[in-house]
């Protein structure tokens, strides 16, 4: 199907047509480029909302419940729920759905399980041009699920406007709340399974660890208990999250975050064309793999031979 | 830097019965394929499955039944699918599926029936050489 058909399908919220973009997007298909460039104009209107958080803290269940409060209040719900990729077949197992099964017949909630690829950081090199897709098609929310975070997957810091860390009672002492990584994206934390002996100490260590922080910000994480399986604690969530954006429009920040994302994007998008460009033009060719014996039998060193291919590319461009 | 696709598959338990275990054996057989494999839980109605697979965009559906609803909910799947104009996924169903009642699904749409003993590699290298990509 051409892209000019598929875009038009996803503005007026087909969505077969956004589910085929995805793919698209997924299977870095030559036209899901040329769409998605011609639906960036209509993208930058959806809030995104990350949750991350250790695996089994309830993130699906969450994000369902999350869901359902922005449905009392009309909000239209876009979710990406990213697992991860066998590091050994590229297979994945994508369960996130099976949580969600309570908005299978509400056209307004879109959900679309997403593998790694291999990709690392949490997230799938795709997702952050999937969440551009389902904003397009007019989602007034996009929820992004990561993988089941350890400690550095922090990919959806640049995705999300508002960052929700998940955490569980009973994980990890007070020091693993000190650490650098995850614990320091968080907009808003949760500690969900509010109902487990430990809840109220771990609430405890989060905020002392954010009594720590010297950095001067004007938002101090809130942190919040919430059930995603009785639903105890989402409304105030979902009011949280809501005034997390304020907060964002209000200071200017979102503004200021929008200019970092283009150029960290623009950046991107140029590294990752330049590289494919220098490797289509380099492997297979003689001299390439020459190059490359040479340096295993350590008659030439990896550092200098990188040196003077790039050289040898930059004056082929020039020409 | 996999520019290749991937065949998503869409397995599901389609009406009431609770065991899903041959439904999971499936899904991790598919998954070390190197399939992307969503699976979907228990107790799916076949509106919740046609959605499932339409925003999933799936290639293939495999579905497993052990409760006898099949010759009902096999075919209604294949009903709802036509209906929403999808005719590029392969359907494949599982589960305990008396010999006598493949051909009418086979007619209704559902390209393959596997039952209990099917080797894995079997119902893996039906997928690959039948999938539309």
């Amino acid at each position: 199907m051409p892209a000019t058909k598929l875009v038009k399908g996803v503005l007026k919220g087909n969505r077969r047509d956004l589910a085929r973009l995805i793919t698209l997007i997924e299977n870095e298909h030559s036209s899901a480029a040329n769409a998605l460039s011609m639906l960036y104009k209509h993208t930058g209107n959806a809030h995104i909302v990350g949750v991350t958080g250790p695996p089994g803290s309830g993130k699906s269940t969450l994000v369902t419940r999350i869901t359902a409060e922005y449905r009392k209040r009309s909000k239209t719900i876009g979710i990406v729920c990213v697992d991860p990729s066998s590091p050994f077949t590229g297979g994945a197992l994508l369960g996130d759905r099976i949580r969600m099964q309570e908005h299978s017949f509400d056209k307004d909630v879109y959900v679309r399980s997403m593998s790694t690829r291999g990709h690392l950081g949490g997230l799938a090199r795709a997702t952050s041009d999937a969440v551009r897709a389902i904003d397009a098609s007019g989602k007034d929310i996009v929820i992004v699920e990561t993988v089941g975070a350890g400690q550095s997957e922090v990919k959806v810091v640049e995705v999300a406007h508002t960052v929700i860390v998940a955490d569980v009672p009973g994980a990890g002492d007070d020091i693993q709340a000190i650490k650098a990584g995850i614990m320091e994206i968080a907009d808003i934390f949760v500690v969900n399974k509010a109902d487990y002996p430990g809840a109220d100490k771990k609430v405890t260590e989060i905020n002392a660890m954010l009594d720590l922080d010297s950095r001067e910000r004007g938002w101090r994480p809130p942190v919040l208990l919430t059930n995603a399986l009785t639903g105890d604690g989402i409304p105030e969530l979902v009011d949280m999250i809501g005034e997390h954006m304020s907060y964002l429009q209000e200071t200017g920040l979102l503004k200021e975050k929008g200019l970092q994302r283009s150029r960290d994007e623009l950046e991107q998008i140029m590294e990752y064309k330049l590289t494919r460009e220098l490797f289509t033009r380099l492997r297979g060719t003689p001299e390439y793999e020459q190059a490359i014996k040479k340096i295993a039998g350590r008659d030439d060193d990896p550092y200098s031979v990188a040196e003077r291919l790039i050289a040898g590319f930059l004056i082929s461009v020039r020409e | 830097m996999s520019s290749s696709k991937k065949i998503r598959v869409l397995v599901a338990k389609p009406g009431l019965d609770g065991h899903d275990r041959g439904a999971k054996i499936v899904a991790r057989a598919l998954r070390d394929a190197g399939m992307e494999v969503i699976y979907t839980g228990l107790r799916q109605t076949p509106e919740m499955i046609v959605e499932a697979a339409i925003s999933e965009d799936v290639n293939v559906i495999g579905m497993s039944i052990l409760s006898g609803a099949h010759n009902a909910l096999f075919p209604k799947v294949m009903e709802l699918l036509k209906a929403e104009g999808v005719d590029n996924i392969l359907v494949i169903g599982g589960g305990i599926i008396p010999q006598d009642d493949v051909p009418a699904l086979k007619a209704a749409g559902i390209a393959e029936v596997f039952g209990p003993g099917t080797p894995l590699a079997e119902i893996v290298g039906y997928i690959e050489s039948n999938v539309k990509l």
